[in-house]
């Protein structure tokens, strides 16, 4: 869509469901100073949890980790993702039906059968449990959550543009960098944004493909709820909120300066 | 031209794979896997042992005894020490998952007070050491209640309409109304176990949530008034609200042992002996009683305690909570594993709640 | 061999690959082959297992017994679990259209904002879940508790005099579930709708379609792929989702998410677990292809 004013109510609508989205967020930060160990309600100003948590050497491990893990799984479950959704647009080939089918699954399948299932598999195959095999196991169920959202960005492409490329001379790499990837590009964003997501928040399918040494941030603050809420948690969401602020404002600053 | 762009995809794929492709376990000890509960080891504790032994601990959690049994049970771990409670032991031992402790390794065993040590679970003390012990019982709040319960009967009072915060555990709850009707708690008859689902049922409108991790929070808020909970809770609570009471009610309450052990093929065995006779040094083991609100079960570390930190022995000793009364004890029943009739507590459980 | 049979060989060979590589069958084929195998190794043959388990038996304790025993089928047609059934389905059918409701303009406002800040805008939706699930939760229960800082606010505006006592309702199982899914349904939407070209919708107004008119026969329709991605991302998690409702519910009510979970981290019942997650896992699969394929998500082979 191109750019053009936006009517009024929809600009206050996106205020609002913005402001949805973030109130929880602001309060979490807000309690992350609180004095009140329970973190029930509101006792006093203090930044002694910031403190505890640099000091927290499980949380620091924890969260190399997570993003490990999150990057690697996002990079590679990307790229077959988008793959798969361009085969599955554009070709026809024996096997369609089963592939399509197959992409569905880690959707359907519930969280434990998947981590149990691939927990023993790990096993069979001799793999020692660690950041490798839970890599394994979030490209697993990021790859179709990837395809899906680039499937929905093609629907509807009209494959004669890229025809058209190639009859003008272009060959296919040159037409794919040129023409098909741009078309796509937010689509594959997309994914990859939600294949991020949900790789730094699993859980279930983490905890059983983990191994000693590779626990994660979400292993780590569920354990750590487990006994009690203190602030240490919302200290630690608000930091990583922060700093991603951070580099959002940094890459717009720069994007505005290039412009 | 397709596949030029595949080999590019897919190097680095395989690169990957290469680069991190399992390396076989050299057995040195310079190194402790450790699972254990979340929130339950001091890392003071941890950083000591690491300074005495040279060992580094690697300290994983788990939320529940039967998570960390299904890792486990599906096979190598890599870990070298767990903390079952009791039910699990037996569990665990029949499935032959535990290998037995070197005790000529572990001299601070006699720390531990006899009336711990010998239990149904592990009859000698081949497989298992205490590492922490506790109740599950009744806490309320005194300044809410309509009256103050004496028994888990009284909670089926109209008073206490949607004021209930219970465990959400399918052993803990049934087991309550078991007692309520007089029977066993780890009754294993199907009779009994469906009357007990009829009276979990008519307690439903009294219940307002359930919630094994801090049921405590709705007691300190008001929004529950009353409720079964681990006394770790009822400590918690209390701390942040003295009028929390805890309580073993007339037909009885729940008791539990959490107990250092080391699963089959753990690859640091000694390091393993090592941690569980450091656990037990008088000085070690208080850092876990000031941190976390539970029993003591090593009768040198209250000793410590009383010489060298009277106020927190006092706060410890004058709760019932980390120091039930003796015929708070005397009433207070494990769950025990049931075996078979495990599916029939699923059961009712299942009919109760989605009911 | 003569040089020159070599070389015919060779002709021929490269001949052969050019042609391979031309051919569509192949060109799809590596594309997909990737991602099959990928599946193939870490989905298909795990659930293999997982097949044959549902047909085994729980051992004393809880340990897998090599006996078949087609009885843990048989126990799911108890009505019970048809009723936990129907409440899963419940919630995921209305967390969905409720996602679907407030997703749709909210991925329409980013679509039609100037194109140099619309990553930033979708950036920003997912920004708050990239702090950790259970710390949203609890800042919700913080937000609805009985006492919590709604009932505050209402209650310092004058507007309530009483604790509205939202938590631990079916009420507040909602606004959790919606605030967790939302960017799944706004992501998708939001993909489909950015390419909707200006010049269309000018050219409905140039035609004299009101704009309204112009959205539902126009946009609408355009995006639809994005919300049946949408769907299936929102839908099938939020009825297999049961951490949420257990927190913000009371965990007063059972969903399948948690007769899975308790067959595994309860009862230890490997084998009954099993079936229950066979039974949902093909009835979502099958409900999910006939919904992609009556919606036209995969007739969109164009060549």
């Amino acid at each position: 869509m191109s750019e053009k004013r936006l009517p009024l109510w929809l600009r206050v609508y996106g205020v609002a469901a913005y402001a949805y989205i973030y109130v929880p967020i602001i309060i979490l930060m807000v309690f992350s100073f609180n004095t009140m160990k329970l973190n029930i309600r509101w006792e006093g100003f203090t930044f002694r949890w910031y403190g505890v948590l640099f000091n927290d050497q499980q949380v620091i491990l924890a969260t190399r980790n997570t993003l490990m893990i999150a990057v690697v799984s996002t990079i590679v479950a990307t790229l077959v993702g988008t793959m798969a959704a361009l085969a599955l647009h554009r070709y026809r080939f024996p096997g369609y039906g089963a592939s399509e089918t197959m992409m569905y699954i880690p959707i359907v399948i519930p969280e434990v059968i998947m981590g149990i299932s691939l927990l023993v598999l790990f096993v069979m195959l001799n793999f020692t449990l660690g950041l490798f095999t839970i890599t394994l196991a979030h490209i697993a169920f990021n790859i179709p959550f990837v395809a899906l959202v680039v499937r929905a960005r093609l629907h509807g492409y009209d494959n004669s543009i890229d025809e058209a490329a190639m009859d003008l001379g272009a060959d296919e790499l040159t037409t794919f960098r040129r023409v098909t990837l741009p078309t796509i590009m937010p689509g594959v964003l997309s994914g990859a944004m939600l294949a991020f997501t949900l790789s730094l928040d699993d859980y279930v399918i983490t905890y059983f493909t983990a191994g000693p040494g590779s626990t994660t941030l979400p292993l780590r603050v569920f354990s750590m709820v487990r006994f009690m809420v203190t602030p240490e948690v919302n200290a630690l969401s608000t930091i990583w909120v922060l700093t991603v602020f951070l580099v959002l404002l940094a890459g717009q600053f720069a994007q505005n300066r290039r412009a | 031209m397709k596949l030029r762009v595949l080999i590019a995809v897919f190097m680095p794929v395989v690169l990957l794979v290469a680069a991190c492709a399992p390396s076989g376990g050299g057995a040195k000890s310079t190194e402790l896997n450790l699972y254990a509960w979340s929130e339950y080891v001091p890392q003071q504790l941890l950083d000591d042992f690491t300074a005495q032994h040279g060992i580094k601990v690697n300290y994983d959690t788990y939320s529940s005894n039967e998570e960390m049994l299904a890792k486990l049970q599906a096979g190598a771990s890599g870990y070298d020490l767990v903390i079952p409670s009791d039910y699990m032991v037996v569990a665990m031992l029949k499935l032959g998952l535990l290998d037995p402790l070197d005790m000529s390794k572990i001299p601070n065993f006699g720390n531990v007070d006899p009336q711990f040590t010998n239990q149904y679970y592990d009859p000698g003390n081949k497989y298992t050491v205490p590492y922490m012990w506790g109740t599950t019982a009744m806490a309320y709040n005194k300044t809410n209640v309509p009256f103050e319960p004496k028994s888990w009967a009284d909670l089926w009072d109209p008073a206490f309409a949607n004021k209930l915060v219970l465990l959400d555990d399918s052993r803990e709850v049934p087991g309550m109304a078991l007692q309520v009707l007089g029977f066993d708690k780890n009754s294993t008859n199907p009779d009994e176990l469906e009357q007990a689902k009829q009276k979990l049922i008519e307690l439903k409108p009294n219940i307002l949530l359930f919630n094994s991790d801090d049921p405590e929070t709705p007691l300190i808020t008001g929004e529950a008034w009353a409720g079964l909970v681990y006394n770790g809770n009822a400590a918690l609570g209390y701390a942040e609200d003295p009028n929390i009471a805890y309580i073993c009610p007339t037909e009885g309450c729940g008791l539990w042992f959490d107990n250092l052990a080391m699963p089959k093929g753990a690859p640091h065995p000694d390091a393993a002996m090592a941690f569980i006779n450091h656990v037990l040094e008088p000085e070690e083991s208080v850092l876990i009683t000031a941190e976390f609100p539970y029993s003591n079960p090593n009768a040198a570390a209250l000793e410590y305690l009383k010489t060298n930190d009277a106020e927190a022995y006092a706060a410890y000793m004058g709760y019932a909570a980390t120091n039930p009364p003796a015929d708070f004890l005397k009433a207070a029943v494990p769950v025990k594993d049931v075996a078979e009739a495990t599916t029939l507590y699923d059961q009712l459980w299942t009919d109760f709640k989605g009911e | 061999m003569s040089e020159q049979a070599t070389s015919i060989t060779r002709n021929r060979t490269v001949g052969l690959l050019s042609r391979l590589r031309e051919s569509r069958v192949f060109q799809g084929l590596a594309l997909i082959s990737p991602a099959n195998t990928y599946l193939f190794l870490f989905i298909v043959l795990p659930l293999l297992m997982i097949v044959v388990l549902s047909f085994l038996s729980r051992g004393a304790y809880g340990n897998v017994e090599f006996r078949f025993n087609p009885s843990n089928y048989a126990r799911l047609l108890d009505p019970v679990y048809a009723r936990i059934l129907m409440y899963s389905l419940a919630v995921g059918f209305g967390t969905t259209v409720i996602t679907i409701l407030i997703g749709y303009p909210l991925a329409y406002f980013i679509a039609r904002s100037p194109a140099r800040q619309r990553s930033m805008l979708l950036f920003l939706i997912l920004v708050p879940f990239w702090t950790n699930f259970v710390i949203r939760i609890y800042a919700w229960i913080m937000i609805l508790r009985g006492g919590g800082l709604l009932d505050s606010l209402l209650q310092g505006l004058g507007i309530t005099q009483e604790p509205l006592g939202i938590l631990y309702t079916p009420t507040a199982v909602m606004i959790g579930m919606v605030y967790e899914f939302l960017p799944f349904m706004v992501l998708p939407l939001y993909t489909s709708l950015e390419k909707i070209e200006n010049s269309l919708l000018e050219a409905a107004a140039d035609l004299g379609a009101p704009p309204w008119r112009a959205f539902l026969r126009v946009t609408l329709p355009l995006s639809v792929p994005g919300m049946i991605a949408g769907t299936i991302l929102v839908f099938i998690p939020a009825m297999g989702m049961f951490v949420l409702p257990d927190l913000m519910g009371g965990a007063k009510t059972l969903l399948i998410g948690n007769v899975i979970r308790n067959q595994f981290l309860t009862a230890r019942d490997w084998p009954f677990g099993a079936a229950a997650s066979m039974v949902l896992m093909i009835m979502t699969l099958v409900l999910t292809l006939f919904y992609t394929r009556k919606a036209g998500f995969s007739e969109e082979l164009l060549v």
